[in-house]
């Protein structure tokens, strides 16, 4: 399902030199049209190519006007239905509607520390550079047990 | 302003001693394993990665499982397991090292905030702790994963700091040295942002871009053809740039064709295993019991024993039951999910419906697009299931990619395992990692991310004992930008030719590069429009088509940066689909039916072909040389391993 940005939402990231859903589509669909050559529409988004969206929802999720919505697949879905999250710093809200108007709506937990506190080394020591060699272990030095009984030629 | 403009791209030339291609799972393990063996050395480090690591590759919408953890299992039957999925050939020593250290990455991901699901009463406990995962199979485990990648990267970029890393960069090409051609130089890319090309020199790198999609014609060709199951955006950039400067590749010939929920792709493991959910075909018959003799006929049954086996063989017994007719095959959703209602309070039962739509959400949300717009609730109603088009990748289940060096402390490790650094390909300073390592599949998230830490820390020590290296490009800077930005100046020059900017005799346009590339593969390299089937008349006919279409590169088009991408990308997927499809010329027997068939050849013939297939590739003259190579076990075979599992193979 293509991505689309609604000409009501879309403020341009405010004139930023790099917008939130350019910055973040994987496969650079996202597009500023600045002048509104492109689109008739000048300083707003919108996706360049449909047909390469993987419907991954990084653009949906991050931009901050909630601009961006998905219309499933033309050739694939009927028409009728949206999937819309809403991502907070620890959990996500889904609103599913289906094209007959029932509703389902699901919140989940998307992590447990602050966004941005994730600390990569902690006090997790030092690398033993007497191991640099050795295959069995890396920084950690925490590999798993093994039963080296199983090896043919134990 | 600068006086850049698209003709006339600005030239950043950088070194380092090791550069980090990538930034998915792979690359993010690399960057915090190798700043602690880095540190105090003076090496410098850097990372390049086509998007934004925060949603960069496999895993941008996130998961809902870990599918590597061992816990209370042993690695050895970690490596039974995927040598079992595999139908036998697998580099035992690989996966026997991802599957020892896999469990601490594992651990990381939760100290950096992961939500990982535990069993009742250990809900506060972290694994490292002793907390109890919630598994949804042997080996794998449930997460609240809609920020994997993001939580993933966000460590990884403290690890090797904000200022050595360079996103929105699109690596083409990499170099052997000028005056050692068994050793890496340097890589060079451009800028999908400004117009601007950057030529690395290093000593040595990780090549982890991924593995590849959109090789083969999709089912959906309009809207929905970016709808692919494995991420659309890779495009076997890793394949075909450790091809084009001489690594050796091995198991190119195999590919992995997941069934899953039909048009949406969303993934069957959690409903098969968490829910037990039954697949049946049209008339509600269980379509492997009826077809399970057949298997008998081409010697596949002695992979699989019982109900227990590889998901090649699955797919099979499902593919016969569609092209006999009897389709669509259905995953029996409601039943399943009755079932665990039974004894339910009807709190639990909306929890548990909770839990089924966020195994979607949180990585395949246009499957809920596909239901939604359908009306299609999976409590009430069955939904179909379908093979899908096939991609090339070395860590989910299948096993495409390099030929590496392995560790060199396994019992029984024979010498054409172990040649050097840990993950080191043929080319000296050349590293891969996840969807890049050949023969040794099922790494998934954690042992790809596991992985690109065991690279990553043999590269410190190849740079180490290597300080001498001082890496020379073989080309000029005129030379590469020449390459690179040759679409663009193609474009400039031919534009005005014709009327309309898209059909013009001097230029091909990257999106119909593609579709004739997709169409060569689907039609005659086993795709779906054959059911997957070729032969060696037709892998002829691929071939001659497919060096044209590598002759039309030259004249492929780029009108803007964006078309530039799309440009090298599609030239990348050209190289992978040659080695492809000489990897299954060369292989004369059907080693993964349900995968693709040789219709000449349909027979498992362990005597024959029970070892790797490797290839080496020439830029120059253009030729592939194909060979056997030994498959040599390291695990005692398992009292609960098919027969076929004891055959030695060829003795070569
Ligand atoms: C739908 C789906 C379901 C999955 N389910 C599970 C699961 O349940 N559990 C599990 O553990 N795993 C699962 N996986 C597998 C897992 O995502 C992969 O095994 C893993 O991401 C592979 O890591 P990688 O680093 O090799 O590739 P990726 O993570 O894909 O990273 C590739 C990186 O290379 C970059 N890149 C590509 N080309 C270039 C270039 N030319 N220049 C510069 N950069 C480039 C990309 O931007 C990206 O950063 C799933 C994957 C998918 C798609
Ligand atoms: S992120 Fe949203 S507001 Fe910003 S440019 Fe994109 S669509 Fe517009
Ligand atoms: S949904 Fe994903 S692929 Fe599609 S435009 Fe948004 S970020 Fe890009």
């Amino acid at each position: 399902m293509p991505t689309y940005v609604r000409t009501d939402k879309c403020d341009g990231c405010k004139g930023q030199d790099k917008t939130a859903c350019m910055y973040i589509c994987p496969h650079d669909l996202m597009r500023l049209d600045k002048d509104g050559s492109e689109t008739g529409h000048a300083m707003k988004a919108y996706n360049q190519e449909p047909e390469q969206c993987w419907e991954c929802y990084a653009c949906v999720k991050i931009c901050p006007q909630q601009a961006i919505e998905c219309r499933h697949y033309a050739d694939v879905v009927p028409l009728g239905a949206q999937v819309q999250p809403l991502r907070g710093t620890d959990s996500i809200m889904w609103t599913i509607r289906f094209r007959n108007g029932n509703m389902k709506r699901f919140t989940f937990p998307i992590r447990t520390t602050p966004e941005g506190s994730a600390d990569p080394y902690g006090d997790k020591g030092e690398a033993d550079r007497s191991q640099l060699a050795n295959p069995a272990s890396l920084f950690t030095d925490s590999m798993h047990s093994c039963d080296t009984s199983q090896f043919m030629a134990t | 302003m600068s006086d850049y403009s698209f003709s006339n791209p600005e030239i950043v030339e950088q070194e380092c001693d090791i550069l980090l291609i990538g930034g998915g799972m792979a690359a993010c393990g690399a960057a915090f394993e190798i700043m602690k063996w880095a540190e105090n050395t003076g090496l410098s480090i850097k990372l390049v990665d086509k998007a934004a690591m925060d949603r960069s590759g496999a895993v941008a919408q996130g998961l809902s499982a870990i599918n590597t953890y061992m816990g209370e299992n042993d690695p050895a039957d970690y490596v039974r397991y995927v040598r079992g999925d595999l139908m036998g050939i697998t580099r035992e020593d690989l996966v026997y090292d991802v599957g020892r250290h896999v469990d601490d990455s594992v651990h990381n991901f939760e100290d950096w905030g992961l939500p990982i699901w535990k069993q009742k009463g250990d809900e506060g406990t972290k694994l490292r702790d002793g907390g109890k995962p919630v598994r949804s199979g042997r080996w794998q485990i449930m997460i609240n994963g809609e920020s994997y990648k993001w939580i993933v990267a966000e460590a990884a970029k403290k690890a090797i700091g904000i200022e050595n890393i360079e996103e929105h960069v699109f690596i083409v090409r990499l170099f052997t040295d000028r005056n050692d051609p068994s050793r890496i130089s340097g890589a060079a890319g451009f800028s999908v942002r400004e117009s601007r090309i950057y030529i690395y020199r290093f000593k040595c790198c990780l090549l982890a871009a991924g593995g590849a999609v959109n090789v083969f014609r999709p089912r959906s060709v309009g809207e929905g053809m970016g709808r692919a199951w494995y991420p659309v955006w890779n495009a076997g950039s890793t394949y075909a740039m450790a091809a084009e400067c001489g690594a050796e590749m091995t198991l190119m010939e195999n590919r992995f064709v997941p069934a899953r929920f039909k048009d949406g792709y969303g993934p069957v493991g959690a409903w098969f295993l968490l829910f037990k959910a039954k697949a049946m075909n049209a008339f509600g018959e269980d379509y492997q019991a009826r077809n399970y003799e057949q298997l008998k006929d081409r010697g596949y049954d002695r992979y699989a024993i019982g109900h227990a086996m590889g998901t090649c063989l699955r797919n099979h017994l499902m593919m016969i039951e569609m092209k006999e007719g009897r389709g669509p095959i259905f995953m029996d959703t409601p039943t399943a999910m009755a079932r665990l209602a039974e004894n339910m309070t009807p709190m639990e039962i909306r929890h548990l419906e909770a839990e089924a739509w966020e195994d979607f959400l949180d990585m395949t949300i246009g499957q809920c697009g596909v239901w939604a717009g359908e009306n299609i609730e999976p409590d009430k109603e069955m939904s179909e299931l379908m093979p899908t088009e096939p991609y090339l990748l070395g860590s989910h289940a299948g096993c495409a990619g390099l030929w590496v060096s392995g560790p060199e402390d396994l019992p029984g490790t024979p010498d054409h395992y172990n040649w050097g650094y840990n993950r080191m390909t043929t080319v000296n300073g050349l590293f891969t990692a996840g969807d890049g390592v050949g023969a040794s599949g099922h790494k998934f998230s954690s042992g790809s991310f596991t992985e690109g830490r065991i690279a990553s820390k043999s590269m410190v020590k190849y740079c180490l004992d290597n300080r001498d290296i001082v890496p020379e490009l073989p080309v000029s800077t005129e030379e590469i930008v020449e390459e690179i930005y040759r679409p663009v100046r193609t474009y400039l020059k031919h534009k005005d030719y014709t009327t309309a900017i898209d059909v013009n005799p001097h230029y091909i346009t990257p999106k119909m590069l593609q579709s004739r590339l997709q169409k060569i593969m689907d039609e005659y390299v086993a795709g779906v429009a054959t059911w997957y089937q070729t032969n060696q008349k037709m892998l002829e006919l691929a071939e001659r088509k497919l060096i044209m279409l590598k002759e039309d590169s030259l004249k492929m088009r780029a009108k803007d940066l964006h078309e530039l991408l799309r440009a090298w990308e599609n030239y990348h997927r050209i190289i992978t689909a040659e080695a492809h499809m000489r990897h299954i010329k060369f292989r004369q027997e059907t080693r993964y039916p349900g995968y693709y068939y040789r219709a000449d050849f349909l027979d498992i013939n362990d005597d024959e072909w029970k070892c790797f297939v490797n290839s080496r590739y020439d830029r120059e003259t253009g030729q592939w040389d194909m060979k056997k190579v030994k498959w040599s076990p390291l695990i005692k075979v398992g009292e609960n391993e098919p027969a076929g599992m004891s055959n030695m193979g060829p003795d070569l």
